[in-house]
């Protein structure tokens, strides 16, 4: 039997017995094959056949289209998204009211749906086929298949991210220093400004980073209301399938390394608050 | 009006969730009920004729069954890796850690092709297989690879609370009285784990039912072979039989909230039994 380790916090046991090696071993190689491997792989195709090859589809005009839709898609999602969850949080971390659990259940609800099934749903609605098809289609506005769609699919699929980073965060700050700072003379404006949002801020840029890293890499959801017309209404996923399917690998991936890029800061911003929150006595993870 | 701890002290209330609820039900309710309205102004004969279609029925089998599978394997894996996170100490663990959250952070296609590319026989992991005479790329087993992948956080960041709390000093008593490493870990540390298990297992499981970037590159897409649920919903989209897709996507929403709602009903179960 090995000896027992002081069970102090911060004295973790380090590996030295056989099963620990074991364990650890097991550990790494499971997270490095379905982590390390496939983006790895990504960079070095991308790169396989030079810089020239791996610069030269970025600079490609549907390349570009697809950057700028796909950037309107975030620009109108990503603020949207921040304004509810802040609003959101605000009579859910605040206040107390009956239904609540269903309400947090219901922001949480884009999560739980099938992206396939949220960018069905906006075809149903705005669709030829759909509620208001033929109205659009009498007044000549097109959603689905245009820009339009591809921004509502987007800002339902992150429509919870600010919302669940900052309820949390916001229920266990607990109200006190709200409350004190409208009992001195301070207006809802001003108390939120500066006294809720300098607590929150971290994890509100958190939110902001997942919101924006999943509207610019949303796939499904796009993909049913786009209608795939190269250089028009292609997102930056939807030109990485594209150029997949027309079997041109090396733009398909050197498309994809922007979007590992992207993946990267995400997790490095995550990392770096969460960092920041357990310096602060805070060690949630999620 | 200077009543300290009044509950009615902070404004916005109304604001805010009014906001919240006019946004919720312009965003999310509204769509919902286009699905569900769609769906229920269906001929009701139509309707099941539609959702048991032999090929239909087949994808929701490889759906399911596959979406089980990788949920099976995170749970395994998962459980490994989120102990080894908690508890050990090693150079790049933070680093490890962070990474832990790639499948939530990369785009889905990008996964998908880049598992595909993995996996298919010209591949770096395709290419050791094939001697053995194992295809991953264009069979189930593909499926399960990418349904694995896009699941693996699920059950690390459920468990890695639950360890965490778990006290040290309650393992050490198990074996100064006698238990067995074994003994210690099937009897002190998975009862105390199994909530968070579970909680990990059905939030991999719902995510691997509903994915679709990840998997239609790796699986190929053979009607009754490879064919995942979510596709079916896409294919019948193209070919603008709107109503069959919405039948598939009602089916396969009931499917998932059943899954998750038991689930969580078992929790609380478990919960008051142990209160």
């Amino acid at each position: 039997m090995e000896p027992l380790k002081p069970s102090a916090a911060g004295a973790l046991p380090r590996i030295d017995t056989w099963p620990r090696k074991l364990l650890l071993a097991v550990a790494l190689g499971y997270l490095t094959l379905f982590l390390a491997l496939p983006v790895a792989f990504i960079l070095i195709q991308a790169l396989a056949k030079g810089w020239q090859a791996y610069l030269a589809p970025l600079r490609d005009p549907a390349a570009l289209a697809a950057v700028k839709l796909t950037l309107y898609a975030a620009a109108l999602a990503v603020p949207l998204n921040l304004v509810f969850g802040v609003a959101a949080a605000w009579c859910i971390a605040k206040f107390e009211f009956k239904g609540k659990t269903a309400l947090i259940a219901l922001i949480d609800l884009p999560l739980t749906i099938s992206p396939v099934i949220s960018g069905l749903m906006f075809v149903l609605i705005f669709g030829l086929q759909g509620w208001l098809g033929p109205w659009l289609g009498g007044h000549n506005i097109s959603i689905i298949f245009a820009a339009p769609g591809i921004a509502l699919a987007t800002v339902f699929v992150t429509l919870p991210f600010v919302a669940r980073e900052l309820i949390p965060l916001m229920a266990e700050r607990g109200k006190d220093d709200e409350e004190a700072s409208v009992l001195l003379g301070a207006d809802g404006w001003q108390t939120f400004w500066l006294v809720t949002l300098p607590g929150i801020k971290w994890g509100l840029f958190y939110g902001v980073v997942l919101s924006a890293a999943r509207a610019i890499g949303e796939f499904g959801a796009v993909s049913m209301v786009s209608g795939h017309i190269r250089g028009r209404t292609n997102t930056l996923t939807l030109h990485v399938e594209t150029l997949y399917n027309e079997y041109n690998m090396t733009a398909a991936f050197a498309v994809s390394s922007l979007l590992v890029l992207l993946a990267l800061f995400t997790l490095a911003a995550q990392a770096l608050i969460s960092a920041r929150e357990e310096a602060g006595g805070r060690g949630e993870i999620l | 009006m200077k009543q300290p701890r009044k509950p009615g002290v902070i404004p916005g209330f109304g604001l805010c969730l009014g906001y919240t609820l006019s946004y919720l039900g312009l965003l999310v309710l509204v769509p919902l009920a286009a699905l569900i309205i769609k769906s229920a102004g269906l001929d009701w004969a139509w309707f099941l004729h539609t959702v048991t279609e032999p090929r239909v029925l087949a994808a929701y089998r490889l759906s399911f069954l596959a979406s089980f599978i990788a949920a099976g394997i995170n749970v395994v894996f998962g459980a490994v890796a989120a102990w080894v996170l908690v508890r050990y100490q090693f150079p790049g663990r933070r680093l490890l850690n962070a990474v832990v959250d790639l499948p939530f952070a990369l785009p889905t296609a990008v996964s998908g092709i880049a598992l595909t590319a993995l996996c298919s026989p010209g591949g770096w992991i395709g290419g050791l297989a094939a001697p053995l005479g194992i295809k991953i790329a264009f069979t189930q087993l593909g499926v399960i690879i990418a349904l694995t992948f896009i699941s693996l956080p699920f059950v690390i960041r459920a468990l890695q609370p639950a360890i965490k709390d778990l006290d040290p000093a309650v393992e050490e008593a198990a074996r100064v009285l006698g238990a067995s490493p074994a003994q210690t870990f099937l009897r002190v540390i998975v009862p105390s784990l199994a909530p968070a298990l579970l909680t990990g297992f059905t939030l991999a499981f719902a995510r691997a039912l509903g994915e679709y970037g990840s998997v239609i590159f790796i699986s190929g897409n053979m009607p009754h072979k490879t064919e995942i649920a979510p596709l079916l919903i896409a294919v019948k989209l193209e070919q603008y039989d709107v109503a069959g897709a919405a039948a598939i996507a009602v089916v396969m929403m009931a499917a998932a909230f059943t899954l998750l709602v038991s689930i969580n009903l078992l929790q609380r179960r478990n919960l008051h039994g142990t209160a």
